[in-house]
């Protein structure tokens, strides 16, 4: 076990916990901050995805002993009233079925439009391919990150 | 104007209580009711200072906000808005005063809560309809009383009672204390269906904002102060059950509280249908976090050894059913070869019209094919998990359960708790698709609870999960037709089966529109345990069926369009035999509507389209692919849904289902399958089990809704099996090739 400083959305928090613990588990179990999905484990679904600085990352391999004093930004802490650009085109195009993997899509889009503010449709495509959605809502999620790129 | 009495089976589910004062205070806004971008949408709602119940189904507080439970299970179908839509209009509030709730299991006021068969909606349209027509004409007498006036003529609109010859008015809320002491109606009027106002008209999921701002909403996010984190070893192979265990290291590990062994069911207990579990015997390590527990579970010494072949009781839907449970490790490649052999011998009959057999041998022309497909995991998002706390006198459970009502009857046996002590509380799914019919991880939870003494959320992994088993069957089938020497269909035969199921239906189309028709079926036992998966049997048997008279269609020289309405011409006009499980005219007009929708007949340079229409939980869904082909590789670029699932409830939902259900039905039929060496999954998480990703989803879907006042029927399900077929048509055209093995893009690199 090991305390462990971090900076996420904005605040200070302190953890002690063993320094190979994923920040997805760090996140969930630690902080109370579940936003941030268990999917699979192994980097292979995107339900984890939290921005390192203005990256996308997947938590679940990314070793709370890794993240010093980089910012951590989850769904939670994205926008103060849940007004991001990009969430509130998932409400206009009403994106969820299940809903269980939009935070991870929504974080993921995010940081696209951060690095690529007009993505073509290859470019979303390319750049979500990581995110899986098991109710399959491709089509509303790609029309609503063209919503959020204006 | 319907009007409807008030006896719904034995259960009397209208009470009226008056709750005291606000029972509960939501501390968010509810954006999703109201319109996007509008200034109501960034307004909260005022919670009121007290409730009050009118029928169970809902309660008003006194400044005329509604609150209304939504009885069933949320797994991404939208139900939770969907329902509470339609107690809203009969009520006739103003969807902007509604707040929804996810009603606990009580089946002293609701009936079936349960996700499943695509009939949350089809089964309680009458119930959610008459509970809302209740409350309104309660709120009625209320007002007529008050006012001292006839309460037939008192009109409502958008929460709000009226009489118009002595002008007076108040909203429900002036009303909601009153309304609560009336005594519930004995009938009640119901609204004709060209008065809707919320149903039909687009309303957006009541948990949107709560979605994407990553609010606690599912069951893996619960959590309670002193809860304990534990988590399962089941056996690596299906065949297989513990020999011995060492828990020595694991124990020592930091964070770890107790590791055990747990028996899912209790030796001589009689299954329930949705029982199904592969693996009584498991180690459950219990301990402070996921972390922890995850790392423990790698340290245990663990022996198995295989198991002798049994027999066990299982109460089926049917009623009892004996099931074998064969000994061994089974292997992909012998299933196939098992299945072949079965589909080459007779097997038992279970429809025949005419004389096949001489159809056949008069015939000019006959095509056999077959068509196969693997077994398949659920997949949810969200693996499996329960809490629960369990002490000597109550059993309190909360999570992703899609048969709350079944698992409560198997805790209460597991427990020896009798029922009424037992809460169980359903949290939104990351998905369901048949996976959470099966609520072992419940029993899992409350056992584990029971013998700790403590608060527990039991956790599968992504890889506990995919190989846990309760997996869709992988199936086998041969269709034969014969043709006569005008290429007339004069014979069809089908023969198929699965693992533990089969997929035949023997009275659905083209039951009914041949005259020589023969139907036949068999199983295979294994010991990997299967079950429901999204549109159960349709599942496969939709695309085996829907390809095969694609090419029925091309050797009689037939438009597939065409030839497909002149089978239910003929089924309309002449029907063979009895009992034809389809309707033929409404399965013509979603047909009649795709070719009209999708300008069928026009062809486009280098587009290639394939064609499906099918029947199953109760709705008909017709589907056109248009494939185009870059670089030498295959692209959907649109596909054309037309659905017929009777009155449509919440369209936009509906639309995204659909939609869903399309990609869905793609992904799988094109990349997806488990298979198994000796006994053992090939594919334990998504490194290896190959889901559909964005850049592989269709390019655009347009939907179209055949109006109707019929009913409404299922949506989840029925959507997801014809666009197999409609797939693997346009594949043909685009390739020159006939695809029969599914997955049809097996060795496509996964992706991550």
């Amino acid at each position: 076990m090991a305390i462990f400083n971090l900076n996420i959305n904005g605040k200070k928090q302190q953890v002690d916990v063993d320094p190979t613990t994923p920040m997805l588990w760090v996140l969930r179990d630690h902080l109370d901050l579940v936003g941030t999905k268990y999917g699979c484990g192994v980097a292979q679904c995107g339900a984890c995805t939290i921005h390192l600085g203005d990256v996308a990352m997947r938590s679940c391999q990314l070793p709370v002993s890794q993240v010093g004093e980089q910012p951590i930004t989850t769904i939670e802490g994205l926008s103060e009233h849940g007004d991001h650009p990009v969430q509130k085109a998932w409400l206009e195009h009403d994106v969820a079925q299940c809903g269980y993997c939009q935070a991870g899509q929504i974080m993921n889009a995010a940081a696209l439009l951060k690095s690529n503010p007009k993505p073509s449709d290859a470019d979303i495509e390319g750049a979500m391919n990581g995110n899986i959605c098991r109710c399959a809502t491709y089509t509303r999620i790609k029309a609503a990150i063209k919503t959020a790129a204006g | 104007m319907t009007t409807v009495k008030l006896s719904y089976g034995r259960r009397s589910f209208l009470k009226t209580t008056a709750l005291a004062g606000g029972g509960f205070m939501l501390g968010i806004s509810w954006l999703a009711a109201c319109k996007s971008g509008t200034k109501e949408a960034e307004a909260m709602l005022t919670m009121p200072k007290e409730w009050f119940d009118l029928t169970g189904f809902l309660k008003i507080g006194e400044n005329g906000v509604v609150t209304i439970m939504s009885p069933n299970p949320e797994i991404g179908q939208n139900v939770k808005t969907s329902m509470p839509m339609i107690v809203a209009e009969e009520l006739d509030c103003d969807w902007k005063n509604v707040i929804v709730e996810q009603a606990p299991l009580n089946t002293s006021i609701f009936t079936r809560q349960l996700a499943g068969g695509s009939e949350s909606i089809k089964e309680s349209w009458k119930a959610l309809r008459t509970a809302g027509a209740a409350a309104r004409q309660m709120l009625r007498e209320a007002a007529a009383q008050a006012w001292q006036v006839p309460a037939e003529e008192i009109t409502t609109a958008a929460g709000v009672l009226k009489h118009e010859k002595s002008g007076k008015s108040a909203g429900y809320g002036e009303m909601a204390s009153a309304a609560a002491k009336i005594a519930v109606p004995k009938e009640v009027k119901m609204k004709d269906a060209k008065d809707f106002k919320i149903i039909g008209t687009p309303r957006k999921n009541v948990d949107g904002k709560k979605i994407v701002t990553g609010q606690p909403l599912f069951g893996l996010d619960y959590k309670r102060e002193g809860m304990l984190i534990a988590m399962l070893v089941h056996p690596p192979a299906f065949g297989m059950k513990l020999k011995s265990v060492d828990s020595t290291a694991a124990k020592a590990m930091p964070g770890i509280v107790d590791i055990f062994n747990l028996n899912v069911y209790n030796q001589g207990y009689e299954k329930q249908w949705c029982d199904t579990e592969a693996f009584n015997e498991k180690i459950v390590v219990v301990g402070k976090s996921t972390w922890e527990v995850m790392q423990a579970k790698k340290a245990l010494k663990l022996e198995w050894e295989p198991f002798p072949a049994y027999a066990e009781n299982v109460q089926g839907w049917g009623g009892p059913q004996k099931v074998t449970i064969p000994g061994g490790l089974e292997n992909t490649a012998d299933h196939q070869k098992k299945m072949a052999d079965l589909t080459a011998k007779p097997a038992q009959v279970l429809r025949k019209d005419g004389d096949p057999d001489a159809a056949f041998k008069s015939a000019a022309q006959v095509i056999e094919r077959t068509y196969t497909a693997p077994f398949l995991a659920h997949n949810t998002m969200e693996p499996m998990n329960f809490f629960a706390h369990v002490t000597a006198d109550k059993a309190e459970l909360v999570g992703p359960i899609q048969t709350p009502e079944f698992v409560e009857k198997t805790l209460s046996a597991r427990l020896g708790l009798p029922i009424e002590k037992i809460d169980i509380q359903m949290t939104r799914m990351g998905g369901g698709f048949g996976r959470r019919l099966y609520g072992h991880f419940v029993v899992e939870a409350a056992a584990i609870s029971q013998k700790m003494n403590a608060p527990i959320k039991l956790v599968y992994t992504r890889e506990d999960d995919m190989s846990a088993g309760v997996y869709r069957p992988a199936y086998h089938v041969t269709y034969r037709a014969a043709l006569d020497a005008n290429k007339n269909l004069i014979g069809f035969h089908i023969k198929g089966g699965g693992t533990s199921d089969s997929p035949i239906h023997a009275n659905r189309f083209p039951a009914g529109a041949v005259d020589n028709y023969l139907a036949e079926e068999w199983r295979l036992d294994t010991n990997i345990s299967t079950g429901a998966w999204r549109a159960p049997g349709s599942n496969f048997i939709a695309g085996a069926e829907q390809s095969f008279l694609d090419e029925v269609a091309e050797a009689a020289g037939k438009d597939p369009i065409e030839f497909r309405l002149a089978l239910f011409e003929k089924a309309q006009k002449s029907p063979v035999g009895k009992d034809n499980d389809y309707d033929a005219t409404r399965y013509a007009g979603v047909l009649k509507e795709i070719k009209e929708k999708s300008g069928w007949g026009n062809s486009q340079a280098n587009v290639f389209r394939g064609v499906s229409a099918y029947f199953c939980h109760n709705s008909y869904v017709a589907q056109v692919v248009d494939m185009v082909v870059e670089g030498g590789k295959p692209i959907i670029q649109k596909v054309h849904c037309a659905v017929d699932c009777g009155i449509l409830v919440n369209p936009i939902a509906a639309t995204n289902l659909v939609e869903g259900g399309i990609v869905d039905g793609i992904g799988h039929a094109l990349y997806s399958g488990m298979s198994f060496k000796d006994g053992t999954p090939e594919q334990t998480n998504f490194d290896k089990y190959r889901l559909i990703r964005h850049s592989e989803a269709p390019k655009a879907i347009d939907v179209h809704f055949v109006k109707s006042e019929v009913d409404p029927t299922g949506l989840g399900e029925p959507v997801n099996p014809p666009i197999i077929a409609a797939l693997a048509n346009a594949m043909y055209k685009a390739t020159g090739k006939r695809v029969y093995n599914q997955p049809f893009a097996m060795g496509a690199a996964v992706l991550g």
